[in-house]
């Protein structure tokens, strides 16, 4: 009788689990067959299969929607400033974690009081203007890396805790000054956090569409998730090529997460378990 | 060893630098700004005090359905993740669930996904007519359940909270998953013996030790709620009429319109918002502390 149930139980799970999976993946499913439809049958955007499988609809879609330029922007920006969010929050780590004392201590919380405060993008405009970086590639590559170093230096500061401090003891010894001993000893050690912010900073940047929106009105300098909304803007009612165009901007970032998931995974969860 | 010599504060430097020019400055400013009456058609900027304030507190304001929206939306979207990621989490931790890491992929990507391609995918799978729910229930004969997913007053916010969460729930599974997998098995070998039911173990072990994750990323998801917009604009922007406007839509109305000092000014109280809800959440996890 106990057997029965628990294997029911198991049998109930498994089903269930299946059923979530299922849930979750179905739009994009939905989404890629789509891009491989005739206009006038993506015009249902359905789960049947193609009858006919269309696959100019990609090239159509990299030539019409600008797809070249707008990548090439999406990775300057996100590449740009992911590594100019790993040198300074992984400086800032070191020495905030190390020594959690005086003006340490409160730098740290005042760049983590960050992680909960809204971006105010009337008065940030007034800024950008003043120091003349508005609708600039730099602007915006600066402007990602402020808002991504609260959130950065949090995950990083729990991670050089857990490297022992005798390590530092020892390189001192041996005579290393502060940036050797960080450049030489402490930085190699840093690579497991190191990739976590790398993935998660790339795809917070390249999925975002907000700052663009406010701070670059030259079409030529938007990023990938811009030059999509404006693609369908233009091509409503071409379902086939919206759908060719979003998986077109999907498979870089899916590609980093594929390759990056034990990082991004070990990352968040590490962040967080400290507390 | 001097800890000052050794690890000297100038490191931190850039960070606190970037920050508090583009984040921090911007945010003072615009507390500053909400008190004039600062737009895009004249040059002058000039205090008026707490006007613009009183334009969103008092009488029937649009606004006030705005900021009501933005705290709905947080509320349902932070409980319906940690429910739904809590218990995914527990599910795919079960030694008899099949292809658990394959599952837990999938449960995660869509948090790889933008907002904005999020909203469009959902747009074209919601539509009445063409859309792939209603010709789905349809086909399996539960046609009166079609709905108007995205235009139907009364269902459109629930469909987009329900969006939303379908998008963040593998974020918080993947948290509390490491969260479990920290809790050492002797704990439930204990309960075990002694009897305990699975429910007793989750209110008596998981839970408890579970605390400081699920403190953590509900802070995350308030936040995020709170500041919500690319979900929102992609999905409805805002519509139908202002059924699902939060404060940030409100903003990029304001701001399009050339009414500067009004959206600084709902960013100034989104400020607030969050001060205070995360000043709220913070003491009440004290409080339980405490007690325990």
């Amino acid at each position: 009788m106990g057997k029965t149930a628990k294997i029911i139980g198991h049998v109930i799970g498994n089903i269930v689990s299946v059923f979530i999976s299922l849930v979750v993946i179905i739009p994009l499913v939905v989404l890629f067959v789509n891009s491989f439809k005739t206009s006038a049958e993506a015009n249902r955007m359905t789960l049947s299969l193609p009858t006919e499988w269309v696959f100019e609809n990609y090239a159509t879609v990299i030539e019409q929607g600008k797809l070249v330029s707008s990548f090439l922007n999406g990775f300057l920006y996100a590449t740009c400033s992911v590594v100019i969010i790993v040198i300074v929050v992984a400086a800032a780590a070191f020495v905030i974690s190390r020594n959690q004392k005086g003006v340490n201590r409160f730098l740290y919380y005042f760049i983590i009081s960050g992680i909960a405060m809204p971006i105010n993008n009337v008065a940030l405009m007034k800024v950008m203007q003043a120091f003349h970086i508005v609708n600039t590639r730099i602007g915006i590559i600066l402007l990602y890396a402020a808002i991504n170093i609260p959130l950065s230096l949090f995950l990083a500061y729990g991670f050089v805790e857990t490297i022992p401090r005798e390590i530092d003891e020892a390189a001192v010894i041996d005579g290393c000054k502060p940036w050797q001993l960080f450049v030489k000893v402490i930085v190699p050690l840093l690579k497991p956090i190191i990739s976590t912010l790398f993935v998660l900073d790339f795809m917070a940047v390249w999925n975002d569409f907000t700052m663009p929106l406010y701070y670059l009105n030259n079409s030529r300098k938007w990023p990938m998730t811009l030059a999509v909304y404006n693609f369908f803007g233009a091509f409503e009612n071409s379902w086939n090529l919206v759908a060719a165009d979003i998986i077109l901007t999907l498979a870089p970032v899916l590609l980093v997460f594929v390759l990056g998931q034990k990082y991004i995974v070990g990352g968040v969860s590490a962040g967080s378990v400290k507390g | 060893m001097n800890k000052k010599k050794l690890y000297p504060w100038y490191f931190a430097s850039g960070a606190a630098l970037l920050f508090f020019l583009l984040c921090f400055l911007p945010g003072i400013l615009g507390i500053a700004y909400s008190f004039t009456d600062w737009n895009n058609f004249t040059d002058e900027i000039n205090f008026v005090g707490l006007k613009n304030y009183k334009a969103i507190f008092t009488g029937n304001s649009e606004y006030l359905k705005y900021i009501g929206n933005t705290v709905l939306f947080t509320v349902v979207t932070t409980v319906m993740k940690t429910v739904f990621g809590l218990a995914l989490a527990l599910l795919l931790t079960q030694k008899f669930i099949k292809g658990k890491n394959f599952q837990r992929m999938i449960i995660f990507s869509p948090q790889v996904m933008s907002y904005l391609v999020v909203g469009l995918v959902f747009k074209s799978m919601l539509h009445p007519t063409t859309g792939f729910l209603n010709d789905f229930l349809r086909k399996i004969g539960l046609g009166a359940l079609a709905k108007n997913w995205l235009t139907d007053l009364h269902l459109v916010f629930p469909t987009v909270m329900t969006v939303d969460t379908w998008k963040g729930m593998g974020y918080i599974m993947v948290v509390v998953i490491a969260g479990l997998l920290s809790i050492s098995p002797e704990y439930y070998e204990a309960a075990s013996i002694d009897g305990a039911s699975f429910f007793q173990k989750l209110r008596c072990i998981t839970l408890p030790l579970l605390k400081p994750v699920l403190v953590n990323v509900t802070v995350l998801n308030v936040t995020y709620g709170l500041r919500v917009f690319d979900m929102i604009y992609s999905l409805t922007n805002g519509g139908p009429g202002n059924a699902t406007g939060v404060i940030n839509t409100a903003v990029y109305k304001e701001f399009s319109k050339g009414n500067l000092a009004m959206g600084t000014t709902l960013s100034s109280v989104l400020f607030f918002i969050v001060l205070a809800l995360l000043y709220f959440i913070i003491k009440s996890m004290e409080n339980k502390e405490v007690e325990a």
